[in-house]
């Protein structure tokens, strides 16, 4: 059994209008030491998806349904109080903003001992000690007086290495990390998850990693999701999606990026927008957008119109796309055929 | 006064877009020797400091850009890539005299631009316009899409009648994609990438020849980044546009330059075409740059690691702001500020190892 298991997790906001379906049926796994990507474009679900994880959803926002197993235990619906002993302990998170994360008025060394006191028996004396390593570990230059400032007097890419520390510090089983770079620049970005990617291998952490940059996706995780509109469409091992993506958002995805195109040529647009969940086209949400919704016949595909596709293996992936389905199909029968 | 004056009158002007069609050569833009300096020390009064029983006065400056050279040619995309703080965007904004620079000259068509009035740059705006990085800040919450681009074209052709007006909307609309039917809306109405088209249409709606876009793309999403540059590529096909484009993003810079300036504290490093830069960065600071593009390729690629963080554009390093982090930096870096030079590919760097031929 995998270290986590996420199960058909139905998030919900509960809006004036009525619910808006943040998450439909989000099913994925971790092992120990795994690193799991969760790609797409904004409002697409996957920061909800992390947060989700350790309950950390803001009302008018719940989880309405499906279940998070950690190590054998559910996490959905479980009491703070229980929960408290898991995050930050054995799941930890880093968040975006590095800014925003650490807080202004307490000195580095005050956060991080704080941090170890909530869940060991310690001295203060140790604590300090402990954090210390930590931030050799990450390698910031002359650690001991970090201890002792205060976060404005760091650098943007020096407090993602604090707050790496900080997540690194009670030796978790999972970082979630939700866009750890990406109000960083190029070259402290490229540190940073030099960093973060050394660290999980070293000490057999998972990660799962939120991303819209499927670049940094494709160089640090072992398996990826794709999210569209609140459900993941794709999912498998990163390099396979990467080289041969099925769905036909993955492939527009990473057609538009302009390193797959030559140079002054036409990008490969999607057309159009994602649709806002309020108001979700009937069917395959991506069926509006979709170059492939019409059938071998230039008719729309009934199922894409009306039907939510499920997930069909194709390969080492799972993707949910009527299309694809299709073509696994006949595959089969090819293949039956063949063998008959 | 007077001088000044006829120097901007219609026939001057005309004279001047004749001369264009001979002389294709002659750079749209010159930026010369532009420095740009923000006071962090308040007025007068803020600046004055007890020293020693003495009453002194002390300012202190962030140095956003410390010197740039830079022509901007007819009919190409000039991008200026750097990391945040660098200065690419106070170049963007003083360009377009959104800012006075502190000293150094920018020249417009052979013209100087830098000292003019808002009165006498009024010609000049019509034929540069920019494009802003957040296209949910740069609309008007409160006029309609109408009205916000009826409005340059009213100011800039105050003679134009009201039919013609409308129809140059609907032409400027239907060319960025965006339903003419839709001008009734509000921008809160629209999506990132349709408010980044209607920014892009009040840019193109007086017909300008010179566009700074500021990133343009960085708000929005993989899929409508797209959508965006094919729609700014198309453009410049059909109108013989020349763009100032700033962006952090190089795999975007390999896409759409034709030339690259990547800045450092204010500085040109490397100045070059942009398959010449991918193929063959000079410049340490380039080389750093470019290995830490994340790519889709298998093969995990060594990152250059840089030692250290940028410095304080307060107190700049002596000799090439660069040497504090630069692994092959020497005494003469630590002193000398380096000069741009030529080297092959049509490229020049700002470097002493480059020079001396050490790296």
């Amino acid at each position: 059994m995998a270290l986590l298991e996420v199960n058909n997790l139905d998030v919900r906001f509960a809006l004036r209008g009525g619910d808006v379906r943040a998450l439909r049926d989000v099913c994925f796994s971790l092992d120990r030491g795994e690193r799991l990507g969760i790609v797409g474009e904004s409002g697409a679900g996957k920061s909800v998806a992390a947060f989700s994880l350790l309950n950390l959803i803001a009302k008018p926002g719940y989880i309405a349904g499906g279940s998070i197993t950690f190590d054998g235990e559910e996490l959905s619906g479980m009491k703070d109080r229980g929960l408290r002993r898991i995050r930050g302990n054995r799941i930890s998170m880093i968040f975006q903003d590095p800014m925003m994360t650490l807080n202004p008025v307490l000195s580095i060394g005050e956060q991080m001992v704080e941090c170890l006191k909530a869940h060991r028996r310690i001295s203060t004396r140790e604590a300090r000690a402990i954090s210390l390593h930590k931030l050799n570990q990450v390698q910031i230059p002359s650690p001991e007086t970090r201890l002792d400032q205060y976060p404005h007097e760091l650098s943007g890419g020096m407090r993602q290495r604090v707050i790496i520390a900080i997540a690194l510090l009670l030796d978790p089983d999972i970082i979630v990390a939700d866009e750890p770079t990406t109000a960083l620049d190029v070259t402290i970005q490229a540190e940073i998850m030099d960093l973060l990617l050394e660290l999980c291998e070293k000490h057999n952490v998972g990660l799962v990693l939120i991303t819209h940059d499927l670049g940094v996706v494709s160089q640090v995780t072992q398996r990826m999701l794709v999210m569209y509109a609140g459900r993941v469409i794709e999912q498998g091992p990163t390099r396979e999606i990467i080289n041969d993506p099925q769905h036909p958002y993955t492939q527009g995805l990473i057609n538009a990026l302009p390193q797959m195109a030559t140079p002054g040529s036409r990008l490969n647009q999607i057309p159009g927008s994602m649709p806002s969940l309020s108001n979700l086209p009937s069917g395959c949400a991506f069926h509006p957008r979709c170059g492939f919704v019409n059938d071998a016949n230039g008719e729309p595909r009934k199922a894409c119109l009306d039907k939510v596709p499920g997930f069909v293996d194709s390969g080492n992936c799972r993707v949910a796309c009527h299309m694809v389905a299709e073509l696994v199909n006949q595959q089969q029968r090819d293949s039956r055929e063949e063998i008959l | 006064m007077t001088a000044a004056v006829s120097q901007h009158d219609p026939k001057a002007s005309a004279a001047t877009a004749d001369s264009r069609e001979q002389d294709n050569a002659a750079p749209l833009m010159e930026i010369r020797n532009l420095y740009k300096r923000f006071s962090l020390s308040g007025d007068f009064l803020e600046q004055l400091k007890f020293k020693g029983g003495k009453l002194v006065r002390e300012q202190e400056h962030v140095h956003a850009i410390n010197g740039i050279d830079i022509d901007i040619r007819r009919g190409e995309a000039l991008c200026v890539v750097g990391e945040s703080g660098c200065g690419k965007s106070t170049v963007a904004r003083t360009v377009m005299g959104l800012l006075s620079p502190s000293k150094g000259e920018i020249h417009y068509d052979g013209q100087r631009i830098d000292h003019l009035s808002a009165k006498e740059l009024l010609p000049f705006r019509r034929r540069m316009q920019m494009i802003f990085q957040n296209p949910y800040a740069s609309l008007n919450p409160r006029m309609t899409i109408q009205q916000t681009l009826e409005e340059p074209i009213r100011l800039h052709h105050p003679d134009w009648s009201k039919e013609r007006v409308r129809d140059q909307v609907r032409d400027v609309m239907d060319s960025v994609g965006i339903d003419p039917d839709w001008g009734s809306r509000f921008g809160h109405e629209f999506s990132g990438g349709q408010r980044q088209r209607i920014a892009i249409a009040r840019a193109l709606a007086v017909d300008p020849e010179f566009i700074v876009a500021d990133e343009p793309i960085s708000a929005l999403d993989v899929s409508i980044q797209a959508q965006v540059l094919n729609l700014m590529m198309e453009a410049q096909q059909q109108r013989n546009l020349t763009y100032l484009f700033i962006t952090h993003d190089l795999a975007v810079v390999e896409h759409f330059g034709t030339r690259v300036a990547v800045m450092y504290l204010g500085m040109v490093c490397e100045i070059a075409p942009t398959g010449t830069l991918f193929a063959k960065p000079r410049h340490p600071y380039t080389q750093a740059l470019l290995s830490a593009i994340p790519r889709l390729e298998d093969d995990r690629p060594q990152h250059i690691r840089l030692q250290g963080e940028v410095p304080t554009p307060v107190n700049l390093p002596p000799g090439c702001v660069f040497h504090g982090r630069c692994p092959h930096a020497n005494e003469r870096c630590r002193q000398e500020v380096p000069a741009l030079i030529d080297v092959e590919g049509g490229a020049r760097v700002a470097c002493h190892g480059v020079e001396e031929g050490r790296l």
